[in-house]
């Protein structure tokens, strides 16, 4: 118990202090983890939607490709990544081993595939509500798309949510990719894998403590929004 | 008829009417939902489908509208398929499908859609948003509105496309009697610039009051049709005549 | 206007990404690959400060076992090596991975285990023989199982003292496949015993009923090397400011920075580079 009044402890005192170390690795995995979800979103929800509405030949196999994905481990997708952009590696001449850029990648490829899944069974469940009205309307299958997307907005920030959450979490891929570097690639989970490995149990926990209340924020602040705008369109 | 439809001039306008059913079945399964049913339905009658549960009513009118493909027998609109022929139709459903936006932008929606230019689009909403009593109403969010403005919302937006066929399927089951009202005053207008209008009801009043003409059908197969006035108080079977009584409540 | 929302927001965060990329590419760096003893000890953090002032060139750190460094190294994702495991390190240079193999320091390992020690090997001189004391005892016994310099020692140890640990893996013998502090909080988590750099040992938090045990025999001296990448073999090697680096390193002015490193007064590694041509 000693070690958690501790965590306690230093987490509060590192936030009262507005530590510059913490403020540089909070600063940084938002750097990393934001932009992956961007991204991740922007190949996500139209990937989800269209496996929902399109028909084509595999689409049931794309769905289960799509839900068994949502379980990649972060540590097989580091190492795969690591070996493409290994200056050994096909990759190599992009320079991109050892920098944010190949941890924003990596959690892209981490999370694209459960923003993907989620938003396929959201649109499946609006396409069925909303099928025979757009097409008595005449709106075509890529119009729906972009229509159910956007009506379904308020379910879908839930999924993007779940895929931030995935990505501010996660410490295997960011670990090997980002090689946790000092001032450059090292973020908060990687930081206190470090500090774990240091011995230093508090601080670990302590920033620990400040990483869940983080996420905590970006989820009550995106909630928020959701249900204000919500409220109003309905 | 003459064709009520304007779509800025793009395209040379075609007559949709008469719509001719020739032995059109439709099966799900095993079971035979629809029955051999020939028809033919001309312009300018506002056409009512009656029939007890299960008789197949909704799912003629989605035959005719091209949501559904028949198993065999063909729908022709003036010699054109229904898949052509739906542009120039809408339907409205018995619960009014909105998008998540405000009730004039639900509007604008099918008209972009549709090709209208964006300096139109304004002046028909409005026109469209009078001529439903919802004018006031334009900034609202269309979830948030009453079941019976929503009814008359997804009319209006129906009717913003000026369709020359008008498909209804129970748009009043769900409503009280004042929003039916409202929404029977809309149709009669609408009726009256021409479009045709086939509809289907349990109601036997408001068939009564809107039909000129009367499709009834029984267990899939089309068991009477003709004028309005003489099915209420002559009809041919014994089947209409049990469900006018209020016997055949099931096909 | 719903576009618009998302057009922004897109914008946004496409111009976040955009600037996380060069985030310090105007930066002149150098990338070694080390050791955990290396980094987890402080002592990087305390001399490459002094590195970067005198030549302008910063140093980025990727810690991690011996064993990965040098697959690191081979694959020229680094421009430095450092590490410590003589043999592993010529081998290295041998097959022209690297230039050439300079000393750096030294420091020695320690062997540590709960303060009951129940093998009674407190204060004994001999590392083998006390390595024997606890296989025959059994206590439980956490090793690095990582391929690192310090996992490669320790197996050369059991097998001077006869004792096949593979057939024991499992049972007493514990190979946890990690770092040296990770391996530590094992040892304290399972009340078991434990071969570290005294480096890392030292700057450890979480020793807690753990105590040093054995010390001081020669056969647990730990050397540390650098080697240069060969730009022969991956040109985009950046050999000038890495032999910078290297030579900095060996320098006076860096043996000094090294030995003046302490943590609570003790100083952790011992600087003994001999000139050029060791």
């Amino acid at each position: 118990m000693h070690d958690f009044t501790a965590a306690f402890g230093t987490a509060l005192a590192l936030i009262v202090e507005f530590d510059h170390d913490l403020v540089a690795i909070v600063s940084l995995s938002l750097v990393v983890s934001l932009p992956a979800v961007g991204l991740a979103a922007v190949c996500g929800l139209p990937l989800g939607a269209a496996v929902a509405v399109l028909q084509f030949p595999g689409r049931s196999l794309l769905g289960t490709l799509l839900n068994a994905t949502m379980g990649l481990p972060p540590v097989v997708v580091g190492l795969a990544l690591y070996v493409l952009l290994s200056r050994a590696g096909p990759l190599g001449e992009l320079g991109l081993l050892y920098t944010p850029a190949a941890m924003i990648l990596a959690q892209c490829i981490l999370v694209t595939p459960i923003i993907a899944a989620l938003t396929r069974q959201t649109i499946a469940d609006l396409h069925e509500e909303y099928d025979e009205q757009l097409r008595s309307l005449g709106v075509g299958p890529w119009r729906t798309i972009g229509t159910l997307l956007w009506d379904g907005r308020f379910s879908l920030l839930t999924a993007v949510l779940a895929g931030l959450g995935r990505a501010s979490a996660e410490v295997g891929a960011v670990i090997i990719v980002g090689g946790n570097i000092n001032h450059v690639t090292r973020v908060m989970t990687t930081t206190i894998a470090l500090e774990t490995s240091k011995g230093n149990l508090p601080l670990a926990l302590g920033l620990g403590i400040i990483l869940v209340l983080l996420t905590f924020m970006l989820n009550a602040a995106a909630l928020a929004i959701r249900d204000v705008t919500k409220r109003a369109y309905g | 008829m003459r064709f009520r439809h304007d779509n800025g001039g793009e395209r040379a306008t075609q007559t949709i009417c008469p719509l001719v059913l020739h032995e059109v079945c439709y099966e799900a399964g095993e079971q035979r939902l629809i029955d051999h049913i020939s028809c033919t339905l001309e312009a300018q009658a506002y056409t009512m489908v009656l029939g007890p549960n299960g008789a197949g009513k909704s799912l003629l009118l989605r035959l005719c509208h091209g949501l559904i493909s028949p198993s065999s027998g063909s729908i022709l609109w003036n010699g054109l398929a229904v898949r052509e022929a739906r542009r120039y139709q809408a339907m409205v459903f018995q619960r009014p499908v909105l998008l998540r936006r405000t009730v004039a932008a639900n509007i604008s929606y099918v008209l972009s859609i549709h090709g209208r230019p964006c300096r139109q689009r304004q002046t028909l909403v409005s026109q469209a948003l009078k001529q439903a009593g919802l004018l006031d109403l334009a900034g609202r969010p269309a979830r948030l509105l009453s079941g019976g403005e929503q009814q008359r919302l997804a009319l209006a937006r129906a009717w913003a496309l000026k369709p020359q066929v008008l498909l209804l399927d129970e748009p009043t089951a769900s409503l009280d009697p004042a929003a039916t009202q409202m929404v029977e005053v809309f149709l009669e207008q609408i009726s009256k610039t021409g479009t045709k209008i086939i509809m289907t009801t349990h109601d036997l009043g408001q068939a009564r009051r809107l039909a000129d003409e009367v499709l009834f059908l029984h267990r899939g197969r089309l068991v009477e049709h003709g004028p309005a006035a003489e099915f209420f108080s002559a009809p041919q079977s014994k089947e209409a005549t049990a469900f006018l009584a209020g016997h055949l409540l099931w096909s | 206007m719903p576009c618009r929302i998302l057009s922004t927001s897109l914008t946004v965060v496409v111009l976040v990404a955009v600037l996380a990329l060069p985030a310090v590419a105007g930066e002149r760096f150098i990338t070694v690959v080390s050791t955990t003893s290396t980094e987890n000890s402080g002592l990087f953090g305390y001399i490459l400060p002094q590195f970067q002032q005198a030549t302008g060139i910063a140093v980025r750190v990727v810690a991690v076992g011996t064993g990965q460094a040098m697959k690191n190294a081979e694959r020229g994702d680094a421009d430095v090596l450092f590490v410590h495991h003589q043999p592993s390190e010529e081998q290295f240079v041998a097959q022209g991975f690297g230039v050439q193999r300079r000393d750096v320091m030294y420091n020695d390992f320690v062997l540590v285990g709960p303060q009951t020690d129940p093998a009674r090997i407190q204060g004994m001189m001999d590392v083998v023989a006390a390595l024997a004391q606890i296989a025959a005892t059994p206590a439980p016994f956490v090793s690095r199982g990582d391929d690192s310099g310090t996992h490669k020692l320790e197996l050369s140890l059991w097998e001077a003292a006869g004792i096949d640990v593979k057939k024991a893996s499992g049972s007493w013998y514990r190979e946890v496949g990690a770092g040296m502090g990770a391996t530590l909080n094992a040892a304290t988590g399972l009340d078991g015993y434990t071969i570290s750099d005294r480096g890392t040992w030292i700057s450890f938090q979480n020793k807690r009923k753990l105590a040093m045990l054995v010390a001081g025999d020669p056969r647990l001296f730990n050397q540390y090397g650098v080697i240069l990448v060969n730009p022969a073999k991956h040109a985009h090697v950046k050999a000038k400011d890495g032999q910078a680096f290297i030579d900095w390193l060996t320098s006076d002015q860096g043996q000094q920075a090294i030995a003046d490193f302490r943590i609570e007064g003790q100083q952790l590694f011992f600087p003994n580079a001999h000139k050029e041509g060791s």
